[in-house]
């Protein structure tokens, strides 16, 4: 069977996969980015307890595997009567486990503001929100997006994980096709193929475009 | 079924987990040898003066990179054998580890050559000191601590990626829940154990490598004790 062959019989199913793993990616992507402000946010707190609890979070998710809490997240809450499509377990573990990662980025965001800034803010008698919204939060994104980009690749790479518990995805459909053909460098190739088009060509290029977005809006 | 968490059920299988858990520390420890070799190799085609090598070895190195490791375990385990190489489960894993974080060592190492002045090699130059001498003498060992933190983040890095071993039949730790939660229809146990005794090496691990920043910085003179 040429490869050409190959992709006509099977590259329709794989690109269905695709779909899924766009999706993914792109749910995770939005539950990850709102949980690092959160407790990015939340890390920087002066209340202890709410600092306490981000930093036992952070440490938590990034201290165990992502395979593990995946796991955990679609087999074990049944347990405690929380049953999650496979979907959205693997969208909340993956936003789970980044969004602990992306935490400490926005946490270096801030910290990275110059002081000056947060001075200004009081002196203009801005309230504590407002300090945050108006004048704090614009200005990290040119800070925190380059490491963010890097995070979001890893994302788009650990979505294939969600394949494990039964996700239909790009990882899923390749793996079927190879129980089904035995035809594994070509099914197997494709798929590390689309993934790498997925990032380098697309992924990449809107992340460099935010950044560049970013740069321009605070006027660098 | 029963709700909660059964104590004695784990009590029962906690010696079945720890076995496993060295099988994951010996895959980490492996796996991450064969990566900082292989780093240093991505790291030669990245500095030798043939364009071609470079060309080939940066797109190398960006493919593996933004390519999961998953799929990549699949290829090895399954492509290879259709080539006639036919290797054990522990050998894919131990490769294809080894590859995948490579590509991740030899940035930290390009980063941490970089980081050494380029004043250094030019007084080396003066000096008229060989290239193996400056690299030996001068460069290396003003180059590993900034290499440190990099290195020991992929450490525990890799560490956290053996799960993904299972997936290929490798014996270490999730497989071994994995298969205990099977056979006695329980997860909730076996699951979590998994996550405590990540937590338990992972954490430590983590607080020495930045311990060991620390303590390379104040050699260096870098920070003031």
């Amino acid at each position: 069977m040429s490869y050409f062959a190959f992709l006509a019989e099977h590259g329709p199913t794989l690109l269905l996969g695709t779909v899924t793993t766009i999706k993914v990616l792109v749910c995770s992507a939005i539950l990850y980015v709102i949980i690092s402000m959160i407790f990015g946010l939340m890390r920087l707190s002066k209340k202890s307890a709410i600092q306490g609890i981000a930093t036992v979070y952070i440490e938590f998710f990034r201290g165990t595997s992502l395979l593990v809490q995946l796991f955990w997240v679609y087999y074990v809450l049944p347990f405690f009567g929380l049953s999650l499509e496979a979907f959205v377990a693997g969208v909340v573990a993956l936003g789970l486990n980044f969004g602990a990662y992306g935490a400490e980025i926005v946490r270096a965001g801030i910290l990275a503001v110059p002081k000056g800034q947060w001075e200004a803010a009081h002196a203009l008698n801005f309230s504590p929100t407002k300090r945050i919204k108006r004048i704090i939060i614009p200005q990290i994104f040119p800070i925190i997006l380059p490491p963010a980009a890097n995070l979001t690749v890893e994302l788009l790479k650990a979505t294939a994980l969600v394949a494990l518990v039964t996700v239909v995805d790009l990882t899923f459909e390749a793996k079927q096709i190879n129980s089904i053909t035995w035809l594994s460098a070509q099914c197997f190739g494709t798929a590390l193929l689309i993934y790498y088009i997925m990032a380098r060509f697309a992924l990449v290029p809107f992340l460099r475009w935010l950044e560049v977005v970013a740069a321009r809006k605070v006027g660098r | 079924m029963e709700m909660g968490f059964r104590w004695d059920f784990a009590y029962e299988i906690l010696p079945q987990m720890l076995w496993a858990t060295l099988n994951t520390i010996i895959a980490a420890g492996v796996g991450y040898a064969i990566a900082l070799v292989v780093g240093l190799f991505f790291l030669l085609g990245q500095r030798t003066p043939s364009k071609i090598v470079n060309v080939i070895n940066r797109e190398l190195v960006e493919f593996i990179r933004s390519t999961p490791l998953l799929i990549q375990l699949f290829f090895v385990y399954f492509v290879l054998p259709q080539f006639g190489i036919k290797l054990s489960a522990w050998l894919c894993g131990m490769i294809t580890i080894g590859l995948h974080f490579g590509t991740y060592l030899s940035e930290v190492y390009r980063g941490a050559l970089e980081g050494v002045s380029k004043t250094q090699w030019e007084a080396c130059r003066a000096l008229n000191f060989s290239t193996v001498y400056t690299y030996r003498r001068i460069v290396l060992p003003q180059a590993f601590p900034i290499a440190i933190p990099g290195m020991g983040n992929y450490l525990v890095g890799i560490f956290k990626d053996t799960p993904l071993l299972s997936t290929i039949g490798v014996a270490e730790l999730f497989h071994a829940a994995t298969a205990v939660g099977g056979y006695n229809y329980r997860y909730l146990e076996p699951y979590t154990m998994v996550g405590i005794i990540f937590l338990t090496l992972s954490i430590p691990a983590a607080m020495w490598v930045r311990n060991l920043e620390k303590r390379v910085n104040v050699a260096q003179g870098k920070i003031k004790q």
